[in-house]
């Protein structure tokens, strides 16, 4: 006889949370401080900043010098557990397409790695006006007052510029630039690009009325995670104070299977298996929230089907999975001569952006739709793993100390020397633009795999479209002129052979859109709420309601609809309507 | 929370902070090296995760090089980046260990290295009658000499300016992210500090004029 069973709590939660990133920490936020029961589950271990952040570590307190390994895909000191690959959980691709999932299973997900950069979407994002792509059932001014209350209660830096489609927040003071990215804004103006202060969630000075978190003391490490609290993970920021209401549960290492639904359809809570002791476990709630991801959320809502639900949750309409979209990327790099024996100073400044060229174009002039904007880096950083790598291409660019031109390469004394002449000459540039949100790129449930849990994988089908090329070319052209006119050396462009650099679909990660809300519920799976169409004790907070993206950043958005969400249904509570 | 309490919450001493974020921030590698100890011993990091040290448990208990090709690899390593009056050579910053550990940790690295070593040997053997290490200094000097100019090389060459090149990457990273490394390239962060921009006089010095250029 097998010891397997399923445990089935008694237990009624007043919300049952998959997830603890951005979503579902939001979430999970307000509902606790109004006074909710809350279960939020988590796929992998919690995570405190405060306790497992590798902040201020030297490159040479990692063995690899920093350098990224399968299980540390952006540096051995980066915050995220997980990758673009998890033992016993594939993933698949169909016809021959790519993607590319990332996947952190922490507590607070991806938000303890992510750049910090925090854009609002504008309101042409909501309502775009070229009939390409559906509009949002929501506009701008209905998210304004909860990105406003984002800002407040998370911190967030910036300039006012009043830009229509790049709405100004409250603001926290901006990092000043550091010395490449002055060179950079002088470039970029000359070529036509504007460029303005970074707008990221590091609280460049202490936020009013927070007694918990640090004020940052720039050490530019906010992809570690940081010990102080000073920049927005969903783990430090949300579920951690949200714990502390007393009404807030995480269950950790809890990989949930599926949403348990009654014969009317209505959801009763989920079932998962624990990673700590292999068992399977059933929990209640009087709604369920999904945060998972938008690609994990869809997985969810697909594998739970029933006689009420028989194509899956929430999914009616046939929509979910369907139009998933990720930003599109492609980048640039190349070094100033004039930054050569350079003075040395602490210039590690924030892990977020100092500066950054938000979108400054008009389409009718192009040839592709929407637009993109650019992240600049560079500095007198930390070296680490690569650090001098291909000192052939650059030393023999350039005059030696005694003026003369040096042969490339080479060995010894004159060598030793030029990698300290060459220290923190490098630039590089980023392209992150609106990919256009398509019913043929979407995710499905493969019908042949299962991952170790036993639970149906996701298999993705998605291709650029020439649009997102034709932006790719774009951001390579204005690379190279921002270059030329800031009097660098570039390394050589993207070309045709690779789509001008474009990253394949899913590198970006911010892929979003696979259960999408809209009015009309055979066009989408979840109402403006974020409740689904199906299922009215069903919501999903995370980026897969996003109808159509904007070039910026999802998490700020995913915070704003998540609060909006939330307090709908403490709105709906009190009406009794779930 | 203010700056100062922050930096108290992470075990860093009033004396130290305050000190460091005294506006001007005069910076002193020394001294910052010494408050951003980590206090957790490897085997407790916290930062690690189960996977993730059972790994390196088994990685450092692997020995990829064998003694002649460590040795040759220390000698070239030092010629890449010998001691000069400002820092140590690469073999003083343990350069071939950290080389030893990356090839184990990343094995694309293992064939071209392994080879290269080889096929450097086989030159000398060719030549001089000797291995490259066994070579002497201005034998060793005059084959790195064919093989550290890329655009000079000639086309027979080829294989050992693709092995030197990756040597020579290799070198520079396992010097410079060292602590004898980042003292000499003069890398004075990760220390907690008030970013207030770009220096005046390094400002002045490019051209800019104010700290928003």
């Amino acid at each position: 006889m097998s010891d397997l069973q399923i445990k089935k709590s008694s237990t009624t939660y007043d919300a049952v949370i998959v997830g603890s990133g951005a979503g579902g920490g939001m979430a999970g936020y307000v509902l606790a401080h109004a006074g909710l029961k809350v279960l939020m589950l988590e796929a992998g271990p919690f995570f405190d900043p405060q306790k497992n952040s590798a902040q201020l570590k030297f490159s040479w307190e990692s063995p690899r010098r920093g350098a990224s390994t399968d299980s540390r895909n952006f540096g051995d000191f980066d915050a995220a557990f997980g990758g673009w690959s998890l033992e016993g959980e594939p993933y698949t691709t169909k016809d021959n397409t790519e993607f590319q999932w990332f996947r952190s299973r922490m507590l607070g997900g991806r938000t303890n790695h992510w750049g910090r950069i925090s854009l609002r979407m504008g309101p042409h994002d909501f309502q775009p006006k070229d009939g390409l792509t559906e509009k949002w059932p929501i506009t701008y001014d209905d998210m304004k007052p909860f990105y406003d209350k984002v800002d407040r209660l998370i911190g967030v830096f910036g300039t006012v510029e009043g830009l229509e489609n790049e709405p100004d927040g409250i603001f926290l003071p901006p990092p000043k630039p550091r010395l490449n990215e002055l060179y950079i804004k002088a470039g970029a103006k000359k070529a036509g690009v504007t460029v303005i202060a970074g707008r990221g969630s590091v609280l460049t000075e202490a936020l009013p009325g927070n007694k918990d978190r640090g004020a940052c003391f720039f050490c530019g490490q906010c992809n570690r995670s940081c010990k102080i609290y000073g920049d927005f993970s969903s783990s430090s920021c949300l579920v951690i104070p949200a714990m502390k209401t007393g009404n807030l549960k995480v269950i950790s290492n809890a990989m949930v299977r599926e949403v348990l639904t009654d014969k009317e359809g209505a959801a009763t809570g989920v079932s998962y298996i624990s990673k700590d002791d292999m068992q399977e476990y059933q929990v209640n709630g009087k709604i369920v929230i999904l945060g998972a991801s938008a690609c994990e959320s869809a997985r969810l809502l697909l594998n739970s089907k029933s006689a009420a639900h028989p194509g899956g949750l929430a999914n009616s309409s046939g929509i979910v999975g369907k139009y998933l979209h990720d930003s599109t990327g492609s980048g640039a790099s190349g070094w100033l001569p004039q930054l050569m024996d350079r003075k040395r100073y602490n210039e590690d400044g924030v892990g977020s952006v100092h500066i950054y060229s938000p979108w400054w174009l008009d389409n009718k002039k192009l040839d592709f739709p929407r637009g993109y904007h650019i992240e600049y880096g560079g500095g007198l950083h930390m070296p680490g793993y690569g650090f001098g790598g291909g000192i052939q291409h650059m030393n023999g660019a350039v005059a030696g100390r005694d003026g003369k031109m040096k042969e490339a390469g080479g060995f010894g004394a004159g060598l030793k020397d030029d990698y300290r002449r060459f220290y923190g000459v490098n630039i590089g540039m980023a392209g992150r633009g609106t990919a256009i949100a398509r019913e043929d790129n979407y995710c499905e449930i493969d019908p042949d795999v299962v991952d170790k849990f036993g639970i149906p994988v996701l298999r993705f089908h998605y291709k650029w479209a020439p649009d997102e090329v034709k932006q790719a070319k774009h951001m390579q052209d204005t690379f190279q002129e921002i270059m030329h006119h800031m009097g660098a050396i570039a390394d050589a462009p993207a070309g045709k052979d690779t789509s001008y650099g474009l990253e394949a679909p899913g590198v970006i990660i911010h892929e979003v859109g696979t259960v999408r809300m809209g009015d009309d519920p055979k066009k989408s799976a979840l109402n403006k709420y974020c409740q689904a169409h199906d299922c009215n004790n069903l919501f999903v907070v995370d980026a897969a309601p996003f109808v159509q993206q904007g070039d910026k950043n999802a998490t700020w958005t995913i915070l704003a609809l998540s609060m909006r969400t939330a307090e709908y249904i403490l709105s709906q509570r009190k009406k009794l309507n779930v | 929370m203010n700056r100062r309490e922050s930096l108290r919450t992470i075990g860093l001493g009033t004396l130290a902070t305050g000190l460091l974020l005294d506006a001007s921030c005069k910076t002193d590698t020394k001294k910052q090296g010494e408050v951003t100890t980590p206090q957790e011993t490897a085997a407790a990091d916290p930062a690690r995760t189960p996977y993730e040290l059972e790994r390196e448990k088994k990685l450092n208990a692997e020995k990829f090089f064998n003694e002649h090709e460590i040795k040759t690899i220390t000698v070239l390593v030092d010629i890449i980046i010998p001691k000069d009056d400002k820092s140590g050579s690469a073999s003083d910053a343990k350069v071939p260990d950290f080389i030893e550990f990356i090839v184990k940790d990343m094995p694309e690295h293992q064939t071209p290295l392994r080879g290269g070593l080889r096929w450097l040997d086989l030159q000398c053997l060719n030549r001089y009658n000797n291995t490259f290490r066994e070579a002497s200094d201005q034998q060793q000097i005059d084959l790195v000499t064919l093989i550290a100019y890329p655009k000079k090389a000639t086309p027979d060459m080829a294989q050992g300016v693709s092995f030197f090149n990756r040597m020579r990457d290799l070198t520079a990273t396992g010097f410079f992210s060292s602590q004898m490394g980042m003292k000499d390239i003069g890398y004075v962060g990760n220390a907690p500090n008030k970013w207030e921009g770009v220096p005046a006089d390094v400002l002045k010095a490019h051209g800019f004029d104010t700290v928003w250029g």
